[in-house]
């Protein structure tokens, strides 16, 4: 009878724990439209931030903004300017007042139209410190970002928009900057400059679940941990109006599991494959393997603090005891394309062969300028990594050609992941070298010179500091046009190949690939789908 | 017995700020600002930084930001994301349908497959039969589960087509059946070694030469009295076995893209999300308290010798 007893109050703790768990199960799923719509199914993942453009600048977050809200303009291949929203962005004679020109008739999802206002507003918004937007230091150039955006920690605004800008009429209206810059067009092309409809100062936070934009395609749905859900705009007044009916793009865990779903019919897009499946893809795939780099670039930067005093030649001659193509093809199996340029290929004022043979793979050049330059100090190279990004394989690939060319020691100093990586580098810790990563965030030089090695740019993590360079950069931002602007850039890399600031190593792939269900499928220079175009066979 | 159980439940409020604490130190101690990592590569704009901190309550003192946890704990309040603004109970209750669906799948495969097997082989000690399951349940435990995982995805799912292979719906038992097999398998194998081990020892025992004496069927005699004695070992495994399904299941979850507890937790590590990973950790720990609690009342279930006042 004990027994018995027992059980009962056994069977009676379970059915209590059974209650506790089941008031999380009973979620529906509205699902059952069936598969008639031309839906494209693309890979993605938990967006990290609310879905508001001036809070976003993460890959899988980046992916629903920019389908779902237009920018001013966007770029080419070639890192060439083309229109979109804006019928056109103008400068002043000095570059300090641009003035932007509205298309007609476009409208938000919500049916509200786009005025000129509406783009004012989201900016002085997205501005004010209050708000809490990761990206609102993209409005820093603006005349009054201080007044909305002190710089002292803990100051309130003192102002609620900034005086810069200012509305003329409807589609119209002016930014005046701070100092002139002769390329701020190009800043513009980024996600946080775009519009927000009145109702979203209603509930930003609500927003945030369910964006309401002004691009081809607006949000439908969002099923947490699974999918979100974007249908065509049908009232949309671009020209890169939607070719399909909608877009899906599915939550992945992996890039593994992705790719067995492209495999299996599962999926249509997949925007990058997993290393373990780049020996392969191509062979599966055939032509429908996409393989060609995007507007990233990977360095190792040896950090100022440590290397000031070695001579620069000394650093020439890491870089040209790298063998750059060999280690592409096997450690990284094709997933990278050899640097020539501290500037990805795609961004306006890349030059080929920039390096002047700085990056070409010579072991007995390499030999004579590290001796010229009085050898590596203490004979020791470390790169510090992070060993959560799969980098380990190339940095000991990259040592090994060290150590048997040079006949230095080199080790990876191998962080556990970024967070800890990051606090080295903020810290100045680095022991000698770190592995650094740069995206754009605008295809021109600029992005990729000034913005890692200006002394006072706040991602020189290097310490770098050459009052030539900073010369050089700031001719550059004085100048009338574009074209000047971009030569003393281009003289600026030259010089930087002398000082070395940090060794260019290759550019990122997109190593992508698509379904059978689907045709046109086309990758930007910035490594995304253009999902516009995308036809369901 | 009742106060028992209700003595027990006490004990476990002080283990439970013991180990919440405990985490949300290390989440502390842990390099790396969840903040500064809002920006990535690129540096941050400090006076923002300083602003969401204040907001977040990031730049009260270790102890006082622990307390403000501990006090919206015992409210239900399990706190919000640092990067998403979202509520950390939502993050959780989002994962934990199809953790729980996953683990129930493959704790029943566990304790179906491994009591059978390991009663099949014995009571059929020496036999082909008890080898073959020797080396089933050998393989198994020898080979890694991403391989075993891998490869039952290729083939069952890319190859052959019998199953998609990853989880489209999460809801749909059918698609949940592969990764519960693979992440049950090495469970089970365990299950089968310790069962056999148990009814083999059992097997000679007194009780059962009585039970034959007084004329009962082999039959009753086996699953009356072999068996339930046979299972103290067993239970005290599948107890601790729970929380490893359920905690443990990143690989899994990872291959068959399952959007769990396993790599919710795991990503919350990497992006330093404190809340959100101390929430899901004193989740489990309340999972292996209460499970914990019920193999020690099975014990007396199956043992009538066992008591507890």
């Amino acid at each position: 009878m004990r027994g018995a007893r027992s059980a009962k109050w056994v069977v009676s703790a379970i059915v209590v724990a059974m209650a506790a768990t089941a008031c999380g199960g009973g979620d529906d799923s509205g699902d059952g439209d069936g598969e008639a719509a031309d839906i494209v199914r693309v890979d993605g993942g938990e967006p990290q931030n609310p879905l508001i453009p001036t809070n976003t600048n993460e890959q899988f977050g980046a992916l629903v903004i920019q389908n779902v809200f237009s920018k001013l303009l966007d770029f080419d291949d070639n890192g060439e300017i083309y229109m979109v929203a804006a019928e056109s962005v103008e400068s002043n004679e000095d570059n300090s007042v641009w003035t932007v020109t509205l298309k007609d008739g476009w409208t938000f999802h919500d049916g509200t139209d786009v005025t000129a206002q509406s783009y004012v507003d989201a900016w002085n918004w997205a501005a004010n410190i209050d708000n809490n937007q990761n990206n609102s230091f993209w409005f820093q150039d603006i005349v009054g970002y201080e007044d909305v955006h002190p710089a002292e920690e803990g100051a309130a605004p003192t102002a609620d928009a900034m005086s810069g800008l200012q509305v003329v009429d409807e589609t119209t209206f002016t930014i005046e900057l701070t100092t002139p810059v002769s390329y701020y067009d190009y800043k513009l092309g980024y996600d946080a400059f775009t519009p927000l409809p009145e109702s979203f100062y209603d509930d930003p936070e609500a927003f945030g679940e369910h964006p309401v934009g002004n691009g081809p395609y607006e949000f439908a749905s969002w099923e947490r941990g699974r999918a979100i859900e974007l249908a065509a705009y049908d009232d949309y007044q671009g020209d890169d109006a939607a070719q399909n009916d909608g877009i899906e793009i599915k939550n992945y865990e992996t890039l593994a599991a992705a790719y067995q779903d492209l495999l299996s019919g599962n999926l249509d897009v997949i925007r990058q494959v997993d290393p373990r499946d780049l020996p392969v893809y191509e062979q599966d795939l055939g032509d429908r393997a996409i393989n060609q780099p995007y507007n990233g670039i990977q360095t190792i930067v040896p950090v100022w603090y440590n290397w000031e005093d070695t001579d620069p030649r000394v650093l020439q001659g890491v870089s040209m005891a790298i063998d750059r193509e060999t280690i592409t093809t096997t450690v990284l199996n094709g997933s990278r394309t050899p640097a020539d340029s501290f500037v990805a290929p795609g961004v306006y004022g890349y030059q080929e062969g920039a390096s002047g043979g700085i990056t070409d793979y010579d072991p007995e050049r390499a030999r004579e300028l590290v001796e010229e330059g009085g050898g590596v100090p203490n004979n020791e190279i470390a790169i510090q990594y992070n060993s959560d990004g799969g980098h380990q394989e190339w940095v000991e690939a990259v040592c090994n050609n060290l150590i048997e060319n040079l006949g230095v020691t080199c080790v990876g100093d191998a962080k556990p992941d970024f967070a800890t990586d990051l606090e080295a580098r903020d810290a100045d810790q680095v022991v000698s070298m770190y592995r650094g990563g740069w995206f754009q965030d605008y295809p021109l030089i600029v992005n990729f010179t000034k913005e890692l090695y200006a002394s006072y740019a706040q991602s020189n993590y290097g310490r770098f500091n050459s009052p030539e360079i900073d010369e050089l950069f700031a001719q550059g931002d004085a100048a009338a046009t574009l074209d000047e602007t971009v030569a003393a850039y281009q003289e600026a890399e030259r010089v930087l190949f002398e000082e070395m600031p940090a060794i260019p190593l290759w550019y990122q792939n997109v190593n992508g690939g698509y379904s059978e269900a689907v045709s046109n499928v086309r990758f930007t220079a910035a490594g995304q789908p253009v999902l516009t175009e995308i036809t369901v066979n | 017995m009742g106060r028992y159980v209700v003595r027990r439940l006490l004990q476990m409020i002080p283990v439970f700020i013991g180990s919440t604490f405990i985490v949300f130190m290390m989440m502390y101690a842990l390099p790396g600002d969840p903040v500064r990592a809002l920006w990535g590569e690129r540096a941050p704009d400090e006076a923002q930084m300083a602003a969401l901190r204040a907001d977040l309550g990031l730049d009260d003192p270790i102890l006082i930001q622990y307390w403000h946890y501990l006090t919206g704990l015992l409210q239900g309040d399990f706190g919000t994301q640092i990067a998403s603004r979202r509520e950390v109970i939502d993050v959780i209750g989002q994962a934990l349908p199809a953790t729980l669906r996953l683990t129930a799948l493959a704790f029943l495969i566990t304790v179906v497959v491994g009591v059978g097997m390991g009663l099949l082989a014995g009571l059929r000690a020496g036999k082909a039969i008890d080898r073959g399951i020797l080396f089933l349940t050998l393989l198994l435990i020898s080979v890694p589960v991403f391989v075993l995982g891998q490869t039952f995805q290729t083939y069952f799912g890319t190859r052959w087509g019998w199953v998609t292979p990853t989880v489209q719906d999460s809801e749909d038992w059918g698609q949940l059946f592969l990764p519960a097999i693979v992440l049950a398998s090495l469970s089970f194998a365990y299950v089968a070694r310790l069962t056999r081990a148990s009814i083999v020892e059992n097997r000679r025992a007194d009780y059962m030469r009585t039970a034959k004496a007084k004329g009962l069927t082999r039959r009753r005699a086996v699953s009356v009295h072999l068996l339930r004695n046979s299972m103290i070992p067993v239970v005290t495994f599948l107890g601790v076995d729970l929380g490893n399904l359920m905690a443990g299941a990143i690989v899994t979850e990872g291959i068959f893209n399952i959007q769990g507890i396993g790599g919710t937790v795991y990503r919350s590590l990497n992006s330093r999300e404190g809340s959100t990973v101390v929430g899901i950790v004193s989740f489990i720990i309340v999972v292996y308290l209460v499970v914990t609690l019920l193999v020690d009342l099975l014990y007396a279930v199956l043992d009538p010798r066992i008591r507890y006042a």
